[in-house]
């Protein structure tokens, strides 16, 4: 029997196992102590990730309050994913990836007009995904905010210029996020054509919850 | 003090009037140094923002709102919301982004979520801001000033800017990423965010154009990264005039392509 590559160095007992299509949206509820790890199966696909507090969701996940407490815009191993009120939601325990993205937010229908033409507008995108999965539990606009992207790159030159560019994850590369308190975790596996985040072809992620 | 009857504290109340202090808003509003072209009947808001306060107002499509850093200490922590539609907000991310680049300055857009421009920055002699590190909140306060209560002697950024945003209806979940006037960051090649927060020369300045029709949530709090132990913040003036809604040839609107695109979804937002 040939082990799964993708399970290896977990521990614990699997209690979820999902593949997430390319361009797919996902809603997970995740208990304090559980760990998820994303596997990016063919590799250099962006994951918008978004966590909400299970017990109050007005409390999730904050950009600006992870990177201040850290003071350093990159999610590495060991980051410490914070809510908007500076309380820790899930830890980055372990990933092969040098840095994940957390200030290039989520593609939209609207923004990608901005970016690419407004001929890009009926393109899928991560917003509609959000707000898809969001709906089913009563979750609006209003809660949509900065994301975290795993797997996509976005360097800040000196200059200040900062773009989504090749990404530095490969096929099977993980991360393991441990959750440090109940936590909805959403999650559009993006589906963005247009620039280098899915090295311009979307494609599935595993998504392996342990307990 | 004894004021045992109504008309007692009706006389105790009334007795403080015409009261002046260095920060709290002038009714009807007025400034001595509107620019050359404005005329003082188009002033709309005169208020100095105290050091840990807050101030929220709706601004219609056109107004220019100028916020002067009066004393080089000032950190303002700026929300933005479409006013007609709150669920559209201010998008950081989307700012950077679309604009491929880090940093706020003259001549840069602040984006919402629905690929408009909410507000463009038509001046600046700051130059320093920030658009990656937030504001404080009740636990970053409490750890760095023993406290950090809106009740307190050193409150919150993020409390601040609810309370403001609850003044317009809105709740903790509306409180969104922000960006931050006057105190800036810079990034290093590997990520690291290096605080740059002065204190600066007294009254610099930044002067926004609205242009849709918003309400602005401000916060003058210190820092999040304000690596001083005291808490550490100076008052904060704002002044609002109304003005012309951007025209077609207008300069910022024309000097990049997703800025432009970015006005067109504006103008065809307003197109009704």
């Amino acid at each position: 029997m040939n082990a799964d590559p993708h399970i290896s160095g977990l521990t614990g007992t699997i209690v979820h196992d999902e593949i997430v299509p390319a361009r797919a949206p996902w809603l997970h509820h995740v208990k304090a102590g559980q760990t998820l790890r994303i596997v990016d199966l063919e590799g250099n696909q962006a994951v918008d990730f978004l966590i909400y507090s299970a017990n109050d969701d007005a409390e999730r996940y904050s950009a600006q309050d992870t990177v201040s407490a850290q003071g350093n815009l990159f999610l590495r191993t060991g980051t410490v994913l914070r809510s908007n009120e500076g309380r820790p939601m899930m830890t980055i325990v372990d990933t092969a990836v040098e840095y994940h993205d957390t200030i290039g937010g989520a593609c939209s229908c609207e923004s990608n007009t901005l970016r690419y033409g407004h001929h890009t507008k009926f393109q899928h995108a991560c917003v509609d995904n959000f707000l898809e999965a969001n709906l089913t539990e009563g979750r609006g606009k209003r809660d949509i905010v900065s994301n975290i992207n795993f797997f996509m790159n976005v360097p800040v030159e000196e200059d200040g210029a900062l773009g989504i560019v090749d990404g530095i994850s490969a096929p099977g590369l993980t991360v393991d996020l441990r959750a440090e308190m109940d936590v909805i975790v959403v999650v559009s596996n993006c589906p963005q054509i247009n620039n280098p985040c899915n090295a311009f072809n979307p494609t599935p992620v595993r998504m392996i919850v342990t307990e | 003090m004894a004021l045992a009857d109504p008309l007692a504290a009706r006389e105790h109340a009334r007795a403080m009037a015409g009261t002046v202090v260095e920060t709290m808003p002038i009714l009807p509003p007025v400034a001595e140094d509107l620019p050359a072209d404005v005329s003082h009947l188009d002033l709309l808001w005169e208020e100095t923002i105290a050091g840990g306060g807050y101030a929220s107002r709706k601004l219609a499509r056109g107004t220019r709102l100028r916020l002067v850093d009066l004393k080089g200490d000032a950190c303002a922590s700026l929300l933005i919301f479409n006013a007609e539609m709150p669920t559209e907000r201010l998008n950081v991310a989307d700012t950077v982004k679309v604009q491929w680049n880090a940093y706020l300055g003259a001549g840069k857009l602040l984006l919402s979520d629905m690929g408009r421009v909410l507000m463009s920055i038509v001046e600046d002699t700051a130059e320093t801001h920030d658009a990656f590190s937030g504001t404080s909140n009740a636990a970053t306060n409490v750890a760095k000033y023993g406290e950090g209560r809106n009740s307190g002697a050193y409150p919150n950024g993020r409390d601040r800017l609810i309370l403001g945003a609850a003044k317009h209806g809105l709740l903790r979940r509306d409180v969104h990423p922000c960006v931050n006037l006057f105190k800036g960051t810079r990034i290093e090649k590997d990520g690291a965010i290096t605080p740059i927060v002065g204190p600066f020369e007294p009254g610099r300045q930044v002067l926004l154009r609205a242009e849709m029709d918003v309400i602005v949530v401000i916060a003058n709090c210190p820092h999040v990264l304000d690596p001083r132990e005291e808490y550490s913040v100076t008052p904060l003036r704002a002044t609002a005039w109304k003005g012309a809604i951007t025209p077609e040839d207008d300069p910022i609107r024309n000097a990049t392509p997703e800025g432009l695109r970015a006005f067109l979804n504006v103008e065809d937002y307003f197109r009704r």
